[in-house]
């Protein structure tokens, strides 16, 4: 499968990164460069086989239900959570106003 | 339940509307599915909101039991299959809501599979059901909020919801008309209620309804469908149902498509209209979540959930006509809302301990009295039965001097008001004021005799054949007694002495 | 007195705690390296000459009380800019976090501090560790402080992604440093440079608090001068964290008491399908070196088969890629970082135009690759399909370890190249990982361990690759190396 202009420029906006024409005639050899070389994956018979979904044998823990009970993984600190933003407003981080 | 009739008739003949719901429930936990911070309602803006939730660079998340808990409990509720492995996916996509720039949810392997629910159109006839398919409930994060009016130029992002634990119930397109809709969002929550996996506020947004609608001749395909988004209530779920049906007929009508797309409803005018921030990309590029583990479930786990299951409604609706001999109506009444069965259990618990009786002996009463009475009463004050100054235990106190003849059903009805302004005990009360009846059948026979005796010719017709005037009678001798005369004693001895 | 910048993690850390010489003493020296280098070599985003000084002040201290120093105690070292230090600049090398100051520490590198080592700086790297050459930082390229022996003076790539890291350590601007690697970002920089690196089994270290690049491989690790001191600090780095759910929960052995060079009873194998055609001679003949000393060393070496080895690399930049683009979506410049808002842009506006201004040529063309392969229609013929291959890939291993205890194979296919050589071609770029994916998709422990020098007078490494969780198998077989190698080559100082 090879990818056109069209769908780089699709692809672009569906990562949300804005490329200039330009850009976009240089990243299409690129990519299908890519795109055709991992394609020989396509010769190995994976009949019977699972999709990878643990690198190494672990199970999934749970966690208890309990607020803020490790300050790195809870909540209080509006300070620290806004501290990097580029416009935090009244306690809000702010955006360019979007219409629902 | 036969087929739904409910039709629109348009102008080329009838539509029939076919509707699926997915709603999100909020799950009920201390804390956030994937980080330690809280999720009361109401917090100021960002102070529930952790390193995690704002995804932070090289936050990871942790999964939540109780959270896994209840989404099991609640697949259990509706005998839905419970995979024991399941896993968490990415739904990736760009919103101001949405920090990590993906949605972690279940796609490919939900924790509940298939179930069903049953729901009734007619409150006086309970079992006449319908059952709606449930496809799945999968588990996953709730967004933030986004702000619009509070800026002229910026929208403002507050992040206390994101990631919050959801269920998303996703049912089967088996609803053919709005109130089949909303009857199923009803039983829903209380099925939520009763399981407790979510508080059910639909108007703090705990439950939300995509609305999903389409239209076709009857017994044809079904047409293309349009998604209304987070419709909050009852109400507001059979007025997008009935709008959006009938602009799809109109648009049908005229001689165009529809558009399968996502909606908005607004509650002011009813209607529904298009979402132009969601028209783009609905390639969500679904992924296993790299940074979680397949969730693994052994049988300990689901035993407890099992194991700590109440009741359900359906259970407790055909307990309390069976073995409490309660009409249909009046049990589906007492289990629509597992505050009033709670509360209906405990005054049947004390009224029975109070009258020396069996629980079933008292139910009927005990059903009436909350259901007419106290209901009404509370009503009219403008409050509800949590707020009830009349407790279970005083309202069994009252129900048994009632079983015990102490009082009248009438005196009840006065002591009930004065209950309800000072709080007070049924007993006090009826002391004060002195509405004690009189059961005695040595002191009613002589009040009978002293009736029968100035009023001989009466008797005379009555033994004639005139039955009516036993009313007659019956009212001489309560008005002798002021009307404190047990009605049943006073009727048996009456009976007993005109025979 | 000794130049206490040519002492790698055990020497300072037996040499503080004997009086021999302070902390501060060579947190001092080791700055006064990072300062004067750092403009020829470009290794650091950062130099942070107070904290180190701070940290070997309070070992120090410690010392004077009586107490029992850290397993890193009185020794500084470099932070990969891929790690979160609260009130440090983290870049990941991008643009896009550029002044982005985190309010918290990641949890490896606060077990560093509490363990008494002290942070220098923080590591140049590849963007998003995004490269194998650090010429995609947006903080310019890393120079490697070797040189070719052609009497030529063309800048040679350090490797990467931890560039910065290698480079670091083998100019004596640090004794070790950390590292981290998703297909081979430890090893072949450290091959590049001359020193060693192990990554550990998928799980061992904490990945709280690292920039992500590709969850399901990314793993750090120390980068060192000797086995012994990466022994030491994976010591220091590893343990079960309960905020990373791919964590192990398993206790941290002790790999430094447990190091022994004899491998008598141990079996090594020798993968059939990483003889590629066209290997360097170089590389082959190191390779047969490297049995024949680890043979020396007593262990039985036999043949192995790892028969989708040709399929790991495409895998890699199928599945890297994948969850790379969906990582990286939260730099959206609404809650840290850059934001580029144009005049009159909305929000998905604003998204497109910081994701374009903020992110470097290579992490948008991974990040689009991965887009596309998970896009619709295509999950399937891609991610599904690279993920079974994955799962074959770690049968291959599991199979092979029924047969031998570790693998030995090189660390890379060449020596370091120069710079800007290969950074037009993408492919060719990626092909330097060939023999380092496999186990970093398997999960598998693997380290690289310099083992001799090319004709050019740039050193070369051989690669050990061991079962899950034995990374005691892994650190002999390198010790082994090590000790028959001899190798004691260092970069001329030409900065
Ligand atoms: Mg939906
Ligand atoms: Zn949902």
């Amino acid at each position: 499968m090879s990818v056109d202009t069209a769908t780089v420029a699709k692809i672009a906006s569906l990562a949300r990164i804005k490329v200039s024409e330009q850009e976009l005639e240089a990243m299409v050899p690129e990519l299908n460069g890519i795109l055709a070389w991992v394609e020989q994956l396509g010769e190995v018979d994976v009949t019977g086989v699972e999709p990878m979904t643990a690198v190494i044998p672990n199970k999934l823990r749970l966690r208890d239900d309990v607020i803020d009970a490790d300050p790195l993984t809870g909540g209080n600190r509006r300070d620290a959570v806004l501290a990097n933003a580029p416009a935090a407003e009244h306690g809000f981080f702010g955006v360019p106003k979007v219409i629902e | 339940m036969a087929d739904s009739t409910y039709r629109i008739q348009g102008a080329t003949g009838d539509w029939e509307v076919v509707i699926g719901l997915e709603v999100h429930a909020q799950v009920t936990s201390n804390s956030k599915l994937f980080s330690g911070s809280a999720t009361a309602f109401g917090a100021e803006p960002n102070s529930q909101v952790s390193l995690v939730d704002a995804a932070m660079p090289g936050m990871l998340p942790v999964l939540n039991r109780e959270c896994i808990r209840q989404a099991v409990r609640t697949g259990m509720a509706i005998e839905a299959q419970i995979n024991k492995w399941s896993r968490f996916d990415r739904k990736n996509y760009f919103y101001a809501d949405l920090p990590q720039g993906y949605q972690i949810s279940q796609l490919y392997h939900p924790l509940v599979g298939e179930g069903s629910i049953e729901i009734a159109l007619d409150d006086k006839n309970p079992e006449d059901t319908k059952t709606i398919g449930i496809e799945r409930i999968h588990v996953e994060q709730d967004a933030g909020k986004l702000m619009h009016d509070q800026h002229p130029t910026m929208s403002y992002v507050d992040l206390n919801r994101s990631g919050v634990a959801l269920m998303e119930i996703v049912s089967r397109p088996d609803m053919r008309s709005p109130a089949e809709a909303g009857a199923y969002v009803s039983k829903l929550r209380t099925i939520l209620r009763y399981v407790g996996s979510c508080d059910g506020n639909m108007d703090q947004g705990s439950m939300r309804c995509d609305v999903n609608v389409s239209v076709r001749r009857p017994g044809e395909e079904f047409g293309t469908r349009t998604e209304t988004k987070n419709v909050n209530s009852v109400r507001f779920v059979m007025q997008a149902i009935e709008h959006e049906a009938n602009r799809q007929v109109d648009v049908l009508e005229s001689g165009g498509k529809i558009v399968q797309e996502t909606r908005l409803f607004d509650p002011t005018s009813g209607t529904t209209r298009s979402m132009r921030s969601k028209e783009d990309a609905h390639d969500y590029r679904y992924f296993p979540d790299p940074d979680l583990l397949p969730l693994e479930l052994d049988d300990a786990f689901l035993e407890e959930c099992r194991a700590s299951l109440p009741e359900l409604p359906d259970a407790k609706r055909h307990r309390y006509e069976n073995e409490l001999g309660l009409s249909p109506y009046n049990a589906g009444v007492l289990t629509a809302e597992v505050e009033t069965a709670r509360w209906f259990e405990r005054l049947l618990a004390e009224t029975a301990k109070a009258a020396g009786k069996q629980p079933a002996e008292v139910a009927k009463q005990a059903a009436n009295w909350l259901i007419s009475e106290l209901f009404g009463a509370l009503n009219k004050l403008g409050t509800s039965l949590e707020e009830s100054p009349v407790t279970p235990e005083k309202g069994g106190d009252l129900l048994a001097l009632i079983a015990k003849g102490t009082i009248s059903g009438s005196a009840a009805k006065q002591v009930l008001e004065i209950m309800l302004e000072t709080g007070e005990d049924a007993g006090v009360i009826v002391e004060r004021e002195g509405l004690k009846q009189e059961s005695d059948t040595g002191a009613i026979e002589a009040e009978v005799d002293k009736v029968l005796a100035a009023n001989a010719d009466k008797v005379e017709q009555y033994k004639a054949g005139k039955e009516a005037l036993f009313g007659f009678f019956v009212g001489q001798t309560m008005k002798a007694m002021k009307g404190k005369g047990n009605p049943q004693v006073v009727n048996e001895i009456l009976k007993a002495k005109l025979a | 007195m000794t130049d206490l910048t040519e002492l790698g993690v055990a020497q300072i850390r037996d040499g503080v705690a004997g009086g021999e010489f302070t902390a501060v003493e060579v947190a001092e020296a080791f700055n006064a390296n990072v300062a004067a280098a750092q403009d020829a070599l470009n290794a650091f985003i950062v130099t942070t000459p107070d904290a180190a000084i701070d940290a070997a002040k309070a070992t120090d201290a410690k010392r004077a009380k009586g107490e029992a120093l850290g397993k890193m105690g009185g020794v500084p070292i470099g932070m990969k800019d891929l790690f979160a230090t609260r009130g440090v600049q983290t870049t990941a090398a991008s643009h896009i976090l550029e002044g982005f100051r985190p309010e918290y520490e990641s949890t490896v590198s606060q077990k560093l501090w509490d363990a008494g080592a002290g942070m220098l700086g923080k590591l140049n790297l590849d963007q998003f560790a995004m490269g194998s050459s650090n010429e995609t930082s947006y903080f310019g390229n890393v120079i490697s402080p070797w040189r070719r022996n052609d009497g030529g003076n063309a800048a040679l790539a350090p490797g990467g992604s931890s560039g910065g890291s290698s480079a670091a350590v083998s100019a004596r601007l640090c004794p070790a440093a950390t590292g981290t690697d998703t297909g081979g970002s430890i090893r072949q920089p450290a091959a590049f440079t001359g020193i060693t690196g192990i990554k550990p089994t998928y799980g061992r270290c904490s990945r709280w608090g690292i920039v992500a690049f590709a969850s399901s491989l990314d793993q750090a690790g120390p980068m060192a001068r000797d086995t012994r001191d990466c022994a030491i600090m994976l010591e220091a780095m590893a343990g079960f964290d309960p905020k990373d759910s791919t964590s192990l929960d398993m206790p941290v052995p002790q790999w430094e008491a447990g190091l022994s060079a004899d491998l008598k009873g141990k079996k090594v194998g020798i993968p059939r399908e990483y003889s590629m055609d066209g290997m360097d001679a170089e590389i082959a003949a190191l390779w047969d070196q490297g049995v024949a000393w680890l043979k020396d060393a007593g262990a039985e070496v036999v043949e192995i088969s790892l028969p989708h080895t040709k399929y790991a690399l495409p895998a890699y930049y199928i599945i890297a890629p994948a969850e790379a683009s969906s990582n990286l979506a939260r730099y959206d410049g609404v809650r840290y970082g850059l934001r580029d808002l144009p005049d009159g842009a909305n929000l998905q506006d604003m998204y497109a135009a910081t994701r374009a201004a903020g992110f470097g040529a290579e992490v948008k063309r991974r990040i689009l690759i991965g887009t596309y392969v998970l896009s619709a229609g295509f999950y399937d013929a891609y991610y599904t399909q690279a993920q079974k291959v994955r799962t074959l890939i770690s049968q291959d291993f599991a199979k092979a370890f029924e047969e031998c205890d570790v693998i030995l194979a090189p660390t890379t296919p060449t020596a370091s190249f120069a710079l800007g050589e290969k950074s037009d071609d993408p492919l060719s770029m990626y092909l330097n990982d060939v023999f380092s994916v496999p186990a970093s998709l398997a999960g598998l422990p693997a380290m690289s361990v310099p083992a001799g020098i090319n004709r050019e007078g740039l050193p070369l490494g051989l690669q050990v690759i061991g079962k899950a969780f034995d990374e005691q198998g892994v650190l002999n077989a390198g010790l082994a190396i090590e000790q028959r190698a001899g190798f004691t080559a260092k970069p001329a100082k030409w900065w």
